[in-house]
């Protein structure tokens, strides 16, 4: 099993969500994140103090998948997350361990 | 009730003294959202409490030593109505009953000592907040009041009724007198933690804009009521309010725009303030172009003058001193020049051909306020930090005064947050339980 992490516009989400679920993935994770890549921040003025705000907003999704779908997963994200401007975001993915469906105690893949 | 008796100007001051008295709140919210979320109640409730202490310190001797009889050389007044003895239901005030009079002036006495409070937010004791409150009010306010405002024909306060200094509603006695307080106060306490190196944006901005709502809208009481009847005066004193206001307002956008590249909602909101204060002394003299002159000028200076606090190196937090000190020394300075004679007074300023003489006696207010006003807050403040220490502890004031002072938090936005606050506070009192005994039921968990 793979962990896919995305950190993501947060205006892509709906997007990424819905292609997530045309894609067959039934579970994900989202959390507010802020960071910043290349682009850095912004500036914002209060009574003529300038302010750099460094942390951008951002969404964070994280999915599990079989390692078959791990590549397709991040392709799916990686589409519909894209606008093409600067500040679109990262995808990445590590290995899993093992992974339990807390109601049932199903394992591994059943539990996906 | 007695001859001389006007039901319309009682009914339009007690009207004024409520709307004075929301300027107070207003002020708290403007403040509050200014502060981070840390400590938004310490900024509320140092407003706020004004409201209690000048109270009580007003009925017992406050009124009288600010409007009773002079009692030496136009400094105070005595103290023959202590505990507001003596006032009977009846009794006038020119036209109005004294208890309509007292109260109007108790809301300018409230609200002044909570201007000083935004100079030294996030770091001040609030035990010794409270007590710099009751001792300002008492060594300060009460004979400043006396000085401006009490009128006696030429027997009264030394400024305004013995020596000719204009001041309507109080851009001396009430926005210079806590600006430069507030400066003092700020220069005694010290910067706080972080100080030009920490982002200390506001929280709030919408509570902003509702403090200074609320302030524009209870300034219509604090400047037309001045006026103390239902008349002419009280019209065009409401009149230039609302115009010096709008071009402040306008004046601070379009300096804002020019030196940062955006008009900002604080912008916006600060102002208006700084138009309300610098219109305050002038209401009631000056033309309707005049004002919409004065609010261009003190709107632009006030957004210019708030810069100094980086350039000079004292940490005026909330720029009191840039909004307060310097709108309330530009008005009163500039009925100097805009005083058209056919005002509140016959005085004519340098524009209508009254040469130097009232610029030079408000010159005289502005200074002789100015300097006994940062003088006794400045030993006050210090009195007060040396003895039981006006400052929190530096780690409080990193991880939020609201905690350590008054054991509340402004907001609780967080899930988790509450979850965890009753799982650790067995304490507290019974919540109602999160989740009904019914849901609990396995069969019923939906997948």
């Amino acid at each position: 099993m793979k962990l896919i992490t995305a950190v993501i516009k947060p205006h892509r989400l709906d997007d990424v969500k819905a292609a997530l679920q045309a894609f067959g993935i039934h579970g994900l994770t989202v959390t507010e994140a802020s960071g910043y890549g290349r682009q850095r921040g912004h500036t914002e003025v209060y009574r003529g103090a300038e302010y750099t705000v460094d942390l951008v907003p951002k969404v964070r999704i994280e999915v599990l998948a079989e390692d078959d779908d791990a590549e397709p997963v991040i392709e799916v994200i990686v589409k519909a997350a894209r606008t093409g401007k600067i500040g679109d975001g990262k995808v990445w993915s590590i290995p899993v361990d093992s992974a339990v469906r807390v109601r049932t105690g199903e394992r591994g893949p059943d539990a996906l | 009730m007695p001859s001389g008796f006007s039901g319309g100007d009682t009914a339009f001051v007690l009207i004024s003294a409520a709307l004075v008295m929301l300027m107070t709140p207003g002020l708290a919210f403007f403040y509050g959202g200014m502060v981070r979320v840390k400590s938004a109640l310490n900024m509320l409730v140092m407003s706020f409490i004004a409201l209690g202490i000048v109270t009580v310190l007003w009925v017992l001797y406050g009124y009288t030593l600010a409007f009773g009889p002079d009692s030496f050389h136009g400094l105070i007044g005595d103290f023959s109505m202590l505990g507001m003895r003596h006032i009977g239901m009846n009794q006038l005030s020119g036209t109005i009953p004294v208890f309509a009079f007292s109260m109007f002036q108790l809301m300018f006495a409230v609200i002044t000592p909570a201007l000083i409070s935004g100079a030294i937010a996030d770091r001040a004791k609030f035990v010794s907040w409270a007590l710099f409150v009751g001792l300002w009010v008492t060594i300060v306010y009460f004979p400043v009041a006396h000085w401006v405002f009490m009128f006696d024909g030429g027997k009264g306060g030394w400024l305004g009724d013995r020596n000719g200094v204009l001041d309507f509603a109080g851009g001396t006695a009430v926005h210079l007198n806590a600006g430069v307080a507030g400066l003092a106060l700020a220069l005694v306490l010290g910067k706080r933690v972080g100080f030009k190196k920490d982002p200390m944006r506001p929280h709030s901005l919408p509570l902003v804009m509702l403090g200074s709502g609320l302030l524009w809208f209870g300034w219509f009481g604090f400047n037309a009521g001045s006026a103390l009847a239902a008349n002419g005066l009280a019209g065009l004193a409401f009149t230039n309010t609302q115009i010096a206001t709008g071009s402040a307002m306008i004046g601070w956008l379009i300096f804002e725009r020019i030196k940062h590249g955006a008009f900002t909602t604080l912008g916006a909101a600060s102002g208006a303030v700084a138009g309300l204060v610098a219109i305050t002394p002038a209401c009631a003299y000056i033309s309707p172009l005049g004002s919409i002159f004065l609010g261009l000028v003190c709107g632009a200076l006030c957004a210019w003058a708030i810069s100094l606090k980086y350039k000079l190196g004292f940490d005026d937090s909330l720029d009191v001193v840039g909004v307060h000190a310097v709108g309330g020394a530009a008005g009163a300075l500039l009925i100097g020049l805009l005083a058209t004679g056919g005002g509140g007074s016959a005085a004519k300023g340098l524009f209508y051909g009254g040469g130097f003489t009232q610029l030079g006696k408000q010159a005289m207010g502005v200074g002789v306020v100015g300097v006994y006003s940062f003088v006794m807050a400045w030993i006050i403040g210090t009195v007060i930090h040396k003895t039981i220490g006006f400052r929190v502890s530096e780690d409080v004031e990193v991880a939020g005064i609201d905690q350590a002072e008054h054991a509340e938090s402004a907001y609780d936005f967080s899930a988790v947050g509450a979850a965890l606050s009753r799982a650790l506070a067995p304490t507290a009192p019974a919540a109602e339980p999160a989740v009904s005994p019914a849901e609990t039921d396995d069969t019923k968990v939906d997948a």
